[in-house]
């Protein structure tokens, strides 16, 4: 099977008002493959939440999707401070967001919990201290 | 019901309607922005108080087919341009959420 279509991303961990770029340019491309609805919904929901993380606790990063036959990839990768408990992030309504942050609407602690529920896979790589790598799978059912 | 037809009750006015010919099926209330990526389903009208830019992004990746702002909540003009481009209807009303959900039952 040939290699997937592939793309990078880098996350301003600067500029809380561009967060979604990422996530938008992804949708767009879907969209443009002929993806169905709900599966871009998946992906471009997933990543604009692991987009919106980078930004509010690591200071940005980058984010890898690659596009195969059958399933969408998406690497988030950051030099924040890591997870310390991820069990406990896990959990739905758990944030250490700023109220800075929730006062535009985010740190309600749905972020990881949302990016679970809207891929097919989830593995989360952390150290503290060092930073954070998330990879999400969507499959594409045809 | 079409975002058009619904736009053009006296209770609403149109802040930016990019795609008139949007349906409208159901509704969901919210603010915090997590909360409504995970909840709201496609097509719904979104009802919220929220108006930074984050909310254009949220609604078009839910892919809801409106935003309604209520309470008498506006956006900026630089935001309003940004939801022309992204294709984000956007409707507003001084009606409260409650009241605003009731006209759409």
């Amino acid at each position: 099977m040939s290699d997937g279509v592939k793309f990078h991303y880098d996350v301003d961990g600067e500029d809380f008002t561009s967060a979604g770029r990422a996530s938008v340019m992804v949708k767009k491309t879907l969209r443009e493959l002929g993806l169905s609805p709900e599966i871009i919904r998946k992906v471009s929901v997933a990543m604009y939440e692991g987009e919106i993380n980078m930004v509010i606790h690591a200071g940005g990063g980058c984010a890898d999707v690659e596009i195969t036959e059958n399933k969408v990839i998406i690497v988030l990768s950051d030099h924040g401070p890591g997870i310390a408990d991820v069990s406990l992030a896990m959990q739905e309504g758990y944030s250490t967001a700023s109220d800075q942050v929730r006062s535009l609407g985010f740190g309600a602690g749905m972020g990881l919990p949302n990016m679970k529920r809207y891929t097919d896979d989830m593995v989360i790589e952390s150290e503290v201290g060092k930073g954070t790598t998330i990879t999400m799978t969507v499959n594409i059912n045809a | 019901m079409t975002v058009k037809e619904l736009s053009e009750r006296q209770e609403f006015s149109v802040i930016a309607m990019p795609e008139p010919e949007r349906e409208v099926h159901g509704v969901y209330i919210g603010d915090l922005l997590s909360w409504v990526m995970g909840k709201a389903s496609p097509d719904n009208a979104w009802i919220t108080i929220m108006s930074n830019i984050n909310v254009l992004a949220v609604a078009s990746l839910c892919d809801v087919s409106t935003v309604i702002l209520c309470e008498g909540v506006t956006l900026t003009d630089e935001i309003v341009s940004s939801a022309k481009e992204k294709g984000v209807n956007v409707l507003m009303t001084e009606l409260s959420a409650y009241e605003t959900a009731v006209l759409l039952s």
